[in-house]
């Protein structure tokens, strides 16, 4: 049996609580012990002195691309950029060709997540039938088959009777409901935020006003039909705050933001730079502290990298004709260090949004550092300093607005059910 | 830039917009320009300064005004021009812009004179060129050589720019006339207002340096210019306005409303204008104060100006790659 001690590392469990000095044991593909000096035996010795070792990273919110545009980024790519990442399970969005909206795409995702035996790779399903915001899809089957929650991906689910369906039927099976927060009829065309940026590049701006809208408006469905709903990707003040009034109302919802969204603001598009433009996209200086605010009081359950691969043909355009997203899965950990090493979050509460937060809402047997529990691992490095280059990326696209941002903490090894997926000497 | 030396005098290597010219760069144009009109006033109007040049218009947008006035300002100079509609040829057949750059700089251009109907879409053009770019009009963000005509237009007649007071009226939105003239007269030294209804504004436009109005009556007192701005038809049936009546009833320049300006007061408009929607004929065809047919002739002189610059330390471009 494979068996692998973790020597003299600093133990991080956010679940319990756990933050000290120790050595971990796996065995097979479970953490068999947690301790002082433990037996070695004739287990492989990971010498962690001066590492932190902590549960594998949950990111919930992921573009696979795989089925239907393998040439930007593959289940196998998307694997091995998770593993460089410290990610050992995500949660892909069903917006692919074909999208998952059928049982049978659920399957093939798991059997090809199984084939590349990288990171975890779980899937939502299509809130409705094809995307299209009309039909309902086959919820229940599709939960049945291993779907972990329902979303219309990079769309909001637009109209409020169907949207409120959903999150009904949703909650007959007790099942997740995730919504990008932008209501589309006040969006426009839009593609950069109001303000001065927009106004000096003569860019179509979207109020941040659409992102409260539609929050609320879904919050009030909630209110009706009582279904666990989730907000993705949060980026603005207003938003922040309608959530944070709904949990202490004891509404069923949680949300998570994404690096960029805490990280930059909207001067990053600069001179039109379509690395930087998002969906949602980039916000005030303003909306920027308060996702650091809805981070640091737990407003904000979480941080998912909203890995969003786009090849270069989809990004060297025209801004206005450019695609929405950035690559994320081999920067959440550094970008997300920057809380903790500016001092805005403990190192816990931060890996805590990294790791057993998601895993809880997707109710994953994962983000945790107990015995018996998955050995899903991330030994990261808190400090080492490097610079990010797109160009190493194991993700087959580099669109990333980070290229040479100095950052600090680096992964040293990932392992996923024991088995080591990424390591690299420090 | 490897053979490309940048002048001291106009130190750009493209014209793509007003933002980054100082008041030296402007009044090198302006100056220049103004002896281009005396030229074009003469029955001999041929130089051969751009003999042996290669000038593509190349227009993503349809455009007549502005793709002439080019046409005109390159041949008086003796260039070669040739003009392109991408709009009608490769972009429908899939051909990305910058497959398109590529391709023109193959052919060894002097100067790409660019209109895009994409904000940025220019510079994106000038990054892969080895070529001068002008940027034509780029979406709703700059059409510099459009503001350069109106100082020259305005100078003329002024004497200066610097303390006047001008108001920039209507659709000010998706106007690339008016972010390009906000800039130039700030940088000049002018004081700029903006006159328009709220949906035609955009967000936070006094960070530019102007101030606002949505009153012409008010915006319009003490002013020297009143540049109005045309109103494209899609946005003038309830989308940004309710009717082209109740537009002009509030915002449509007549004798009415510009009395509340200088009694020499001045009037402009980038053209094509839409009579009886953002003005009345009457105040466009007033010879003593509509500048509207001055500003097209000094657009051929400030063109002929911004090509004699951009290739004034052309050398030999580097080879193809």
């Amino acid at each position: 049996m494979n068996r692998l001690l973790f020597r003299h590392a600093r133990l991080l469990d956010p679940e319990s609580g756990l933050d000290r000095c120790g050595d971990l044991l796996v065995e097979g593909d479970r953490i068999a012990a947690i301790g002082g000096d433990l037996p070695a035996a004739d287990a492989e010795l990971v010498d962690a002195d001066g590492l932190c070792l902590a549960p594998g990273l949950v990111d919930m919110r992921v573009q696979l691309r795989e089925p239907g545009a393998e040439h930007m980024e593959s289940i196998e790519t998307a694997g091995r950029a998770a593993a460089a990442g410290g990610v050992t399970t995500m949660v892909a969005l069903p917006n692919t060709d074909p999208p998952v909206d059928d049982v049978s795409v659920v399957e093939f995702v798991a059997r090809r997540a199984r084939e590349v035996k990288l990171a975890k790779v779980h899937t939502y399903a299509a809130a409705t039938k094809g995307l299209a915001g009309r039909d309902l899809a086959e919820m229940g089957l599709l939960a049945a088959s291993g779907a972990l929650g329902f979303t219309d991906g990079v769309k909001a689910v637009s109209d409020a009777l169907v949207m409120r369906r959903v999150l009904a039927y949703a909650r007959t099976f007790d099942l997740l409901v995730l919504q990008h927060p932008e209501e589309p009829s006040l969006a426009g065309a839009g593609e950069v935020t109001e303000g001065e940026t927009a106004t000096r590049l003569g860019l179509p701006a979207i109020t941040p006003a659409a992102e409260v809208i539609m929050i609320e408006r879904d919050l009030r469905l909630v209110e009706i039909t009582g279904a666990r709903y989730h907000v993705a990707h949060v980026s603005t003040g207003a938003g922040v705050e309608a959530i944070r009034g709904a949990k202490a109302q004891g509404l069923p919802v949680t949300c998570d933001t994404a690096p960029p969204y805490f990280t930059l603001n909207e001067t990053a598009v600069g001179d039109y730079r379509t690395f930087a433009k998002l969906s949602p996209p980039l916000r005030s200086e303003w909306d920027r502290r308060a996702v650091v605010e809805g981070l640091r009081d737990g407003t904000i359950d979480a941080i998912a990298s909203d890995h969003a691969p786009w090849d270069q043909d989809s990004k060297r355009l025209p801004f206005s004709s450019a695609a929405y997203g950035i690559v994320g899965l081999e920067t959440l950990l550094p970008l997300a260090l920057e809380l903790y090493h500016n001092g805005h979050m403990p190192l816990l509460d931060l890996m805590r949004r990294l790791t057993s937060n998601p895993a809880a809402l997707l109710r994953l047997p994962a983000g945790r550092l107990a015995p018996g529990t998955p050995a899903d691992l991330v030994l990261f490095d808190p400090d080492a300093p490097w610079r990010i280059s797109t160009d190493d990326f194991r993700s087959k696209s580099k669109n990333a607005p980070f290229d040479g941002r100095p950052v600090q903490g680096r992964v040293r090894r990932t392992v996923v059910d024991g088995r080591t997926i990424f390591r690299t000497e420090g | 830039m490897q053979g490309v030396a940048r002048s001291a005098v106009f130190p750009h290597r493209h014209l793509l917009g007003i933002e980054g010219l100082s008041p030296k760069d402007v009044d090198h144009v302006l100056d220049l320009a103004d002896g281009y009109v005396e030229l074009n006033r003469q029955t001999e109007k041929k130089r051969s300064l751009l003999r042996g040049r290669t000038i593509i218009n190349c227009f993503f947008e349809n455009s007549t005004r502005t793709r002439t006035s080019f046409e005109v300002a390159g041949k008086r100079l003796g260039g070669d021009v040739i003009n392109m509609s991408v709009a009608a040829s490769s972009m429908h057949k899939g051909e990305t812009l910058v497959d398109t750059a590529m391709t023109l700089n193959a052919m060894h251009p002097d100067v790409l004179i660019v209109r895009h109907p994409e904000s940025g879409a220019v510079q994106l053009l000038s990054e892969k060129l080895d070529c001068a770019v002008i940027n034509a009009g780029d979406g709703s963000h700059e059409h510099p050589t459009q503001a350069l005509l109106d100082a020259l237009t305005i100078r003329r007649r002024k004497g200066r720019l610097g303390g006047l007071t001008v108001a920039i009226c209507g659709d000010v939105l998706h106007s690339r006339v008016a972010r390009s003239n906000i800039a130039l007269l700030n940088t000049m030294g002018a004081r700029v207002r903006v006159v328009a209804p709220s949906t035609l504004l955009p967000a936070e436009i006094e960070r530019l340096g102007v101030e606002v109005f949505h009153d012409m009556g008010r915006g319009l007192e003490g002013v020297d210019i009143v540049m109005m701005l045309r109103l494209q038809s899609e946005r003038m049936h309830g989308a940004f306005v309710p009717s082209t009546r109740e537009y002009f009833y509030f915002f449509g320049l007549d004798y009415e409303k510009l009395r509340a300006a200088k009694p020499d007061a001045l009037i402009m408009h980038p053209g094509p204008m839409n009579r009886g929607v953002e003005i009345g004929s009457e105040v466009a065809d007033d010879i003593d104060r509509s500048l509207i047919r001055q500003q097209v002739e000094m657009g051929v002189a400030v063109r002929m100006a911004c090509l004699e610059i951009l290739t004034r330390d052309l050398g030999n471009g580097p080879p193809l790659q």
